[in-house]
């Protein structure tokens, strides 16, 4: 009775979003505490985690709710990322010129490119965004040098305007660093603000989720000839969509700006697409948690394989006798250190092979089946009191 | 006039490649209904073809230098010298050439694997897996030859006869300013000949008609007590051939190396957009379209006006064919239309 009333309670207050909210902001803001034990209790990683975070939240309201599968959110993220560094530039360190800067820009960008790849789907969407995409990223390399620095990327010197700053403080020696209001936003504290803007954009995608909009959403994924019939203009939604999730890429580079100033083209190539559709569908597309469980999952991994050398490897396998240490070695030194792409896509076969849903419908599956055997082994040892019978069939 | 057929010509060798990559990838995908994304990755394996098979002719032994006398000089000499002389010579010079005939067979077992045991599993999936699935085995093959070759291009010479360049002007009689490589000019003939064959095959042979029925209508064909799953399995081998033989010979044009085939790929996937999805001589026109257009937009005249259209030409013109012609230039109606 009690237990019953407790489980119902549970569910009631998990559908809460104040609930949620408390929850996830905490489980966010203790990251590094908890994530102690697993080595990536640094300030470089958590960064990423959260920023990569807001990426992937992005792409979800667009690839999760409307199931356009869009090639081309590097390049919002790199536009994000360059109008940062030149707010830093012209304006002042203050990061938060530079963000709100750096989301109107993507968002302009975002709505040219929707406007155009929208009126295609399926896969015209996919290589009209690719196509868009990669427009951007031949330019910045080549014409537009002079705005985004071609293959050096774009930096901070000593001799930029900073015409915000200048009316306030004389040019210090060196450069100086981005700010939030005297804080400095590198390190722990550039941690902490990107998970307060994250945490932010999570609940702007768990209303989006919630409400009307995202319902409309979901329904032109399951059928967009239906919507059309009951008389919805699909287009506007889809733009809509569209032009928020672009807005998060550009937060998502405008804060990775923020963190460290820099910015290079190599953001916005098309493999830089392929990763954040990685980690939402690694994650769990058109979940709100499993992009950022993706992401935690990619990033963590790439740090951890990507710094593995042949002496590591050698030293993990010393075990063995030495030939088949070597072997396992060889076999190794494959999917590490440089040879993290490689795991990268092995992971993507897999995962798009195996598991469609994502880790957090694995996750489900388990805990289904888990359930499932539980009680069936309950009742086997409960004797024959809790016998099928076909009243329940019905409903 | 002159600096007009040069831009043609020049565009031809890369309109050639275009074509070829395009050919295949609409073979797939009107047969099979295959995105294939690692259709680019295959383009690079030919190319590895050529730069292994030169490697393999040219293994080779230390031996004693006889022409310096006054100290202990070792050089060396590949086998295939010391067996057979000049002829042994000859043959390694036209490697690249002769690693076609090792590059068939070997696409043709590669694709073959890849179908049997990778592709065919998603023929029922959507098309955003099917990329997605392709995506990670372009990423995976790519890995597996930047590991074994390393990631700097690897130079793989033409044959000494075809090195030099050829003086079309002269020979056509327009003056001497045409001048154009050999090797290139080799490249835009034979793929026109692949072209030609891969036509022919589908247009003469019983097989190829029963592919063109399977292109219009897959359960019809099937009705019919057709096994075209496995007619399938040999036009994705073909495919892969296709996309072999093209990187074999472009490997002395463009040194190869291990993101050859992603460098290729998005550009073909715009290309077949552009010729229209399913329809193969729409993809081969397409081909050999954006191939000139781009090799124009790299005159200078051109960047002079409109600074950096040589980097976003295809890109452009892709944009335009779709949104004006949604099928592409010569859309099959009812192929990928959602």
């Amino acid at each position: 009775m009690l237990r019953g009333f407790l489980k119902i309670n549970m569910k009631k207050l998990l559908k809460n979003n104040l609930v949620i909210m408390i929850i996830f902001s905490v489980v966010v803001l203790t990251m590094p505490i908890w994530m102690q034990p697993f080595g990536a209790a640094y300030p470089d990683i958590l960064q990423k985690f959260v920023i990569f975070g807001v990426f992937a939240i992005g792409y979800n309201i667009l690839f999760g709710l409307t199931g356009y599968l869009s090639f081309g959110h590097a390049a919002f993220l790199g536009v994000g990322s360059y109008t940062a560094v030149w707010s830093f530039k012209l304006l002042t360190m203050n990061i938060i010129p530079a963000i709100i800067l750096s989301v109107i820009m993507s968002g302009i960008f975002a709505v040219l490119m929707g406007y155009v790849a929208l009126r295609r789907s399926g896969i015209y969407f996919s290589i009209l965004t690719l196509a868009f995409a990669q427009m951007c990223y031949n330019l910045a390399y080549s014409v537009l040098t002079p705005i985004t620095n071609g293959e050096t990327g774009l930096q901070l010197a000593k001799s930029d305007p900073r015409v915000i700053d200048r009316l306030f403080s004389e040019a210090g020696e060196g450069l100086p660093s981005t700010t939030l209001f005297g804080i400095e936003t590198s390190g722990y504290s550039g941690f902490y603000i990107s998970a307060v803007v994250m945490i932010i954009v999570f609940y702007i995608s768990l209303k989006i989720f919630n409400s009307s909009f995202g319902l409309k959403l979901k329904a032109i994924k399951s059928n967009q000839n239906r919507m059309r019939y009951l008389g919805f203009n699909t287009r506007p939604y889809l733009l809509t969509a569209f032009v928020i999730s672009g807005m998060y890429a550009g937060l998502a580079g405008g804060l990775l700006a923020a963190t460290d100033p820099l910015a290079g083209a190599e953001r916005m190539q098309w493999t830089a697409s392929g990763e954040v559709i990685l980690m939402t569908i690694l994650g769990g597309v058109g979940t709100l948690f499993g992009p950022l469980l993706g992401v935690i999952i990619i990033k963590y991994f790439e740090n951890i394989f990507s710094a593995i050398n042949q002496l590591d490897l050698h030293s993990f396998y010393s075990i063995f006798p030495t030939w088949l240490e070597n072997a396992m070695v060889s076999i190794s030194s494959l999917f590490v250190g440089e040879g993290w792409h490689m795991t990268l896509g092995l992971l993507f076969m897999l995962v798009v092979a195996f598991l469609p849903g994502g880790v957090l419908e694995g996750m489900q599956l388990t805990y289904k089946k888990l359930t499932t055997y539980v009680s069936k082994k309950r009742n086997k040892t409960g004797g024959e009191s809790k016998k099928e019978t076909g009243v329940n069939h019905g409903k | 006039m002159d600096a007009i057929l040069l831009q043609l010509l020049n565009g031809l060798d890369k309109g050639g490649a275009y074509a070829l990559i395009a050919l295949g990838l609409t073979l797939a995908f009107g047969t099979l209904g295959i995105v294939n994304f690692a259709h680019g990755a295959l383009f690079m394996l030919g190319a590895f073809c050529a730069v292994t098979f030169n490697k393999f002719l040219t293994i080779s032994k230390s031996v004693k230098d006889e022409s310096i006398t006054f100290f202990d000089a070792y050089k060396e000499v590949p086998y295939l010298e010391i067996w057979w002389g000049d002829t042994g010579a000859a043959i390694i010079d036209y490697a690249v050439p002769l690693s076609i005939l090792f590059a068939i067979p070997v696409m043709l077992l590669i694709g073959w694997a890849l179908e049997r045991g990778l592709i065919q599993y998603f023929y029922k999936r959507t098309h955003a897996s099917q990329i997605l699935f392709t995506f990670g085995l372009a990423i995976v093959i790519q890995e597996i030859i930047r590991h074994i070759f390393g990631a700097n291009p690897i130079p793989t010479p033409a044959p000494e006869i075809v090195s030099g360049s050829a003086n079309i002007g002269l020979y056509l009689g327009l003056g001497e300013n045409i001048i154009y490589p050999w090797w290139r000019l080799i490249y835009f003939s034979f793929s026109i000949i692949v072209i030609t064959a891969v036509f022919a095959f589908l247009k003469f042979t019983t097989f190829g008609m029963v592919v063109r029925a399977g292109i219009q209508n897959r359960e019809m064909v099937g009705m019919l007590g057709i096994n075209i799953e496995r007619r399938f399995t040999i036009v994705f081998s073909l495919s892969a051939v296709v996309a072999g033989v093209a990187g074999v010979m472009y490997a002395p044009i463009v040194p190869p190396d291990f993101h050859l085939g992603m460098d290729f790929l998005v550009l073909t996937f715009v290309v077949v957009v552009v010729g229209g999805m399913g329809s193969l001589p729409g993809a081969v026109a397409a081909g050999f379209l954006l191939g000139v257009l781009q090799s124009f937009a790299a005159m200078n005249e051109v960047k002079e006006i409109l600074p950096g259209i040589d980097q976003i030409i295809i890109y452009l013109v892709a944009v335009v064919v779709l949104l004006v012609r949604p099928r592409g230039l010569m859309g099959v109606k009812g192929v990928f239309e959602d």
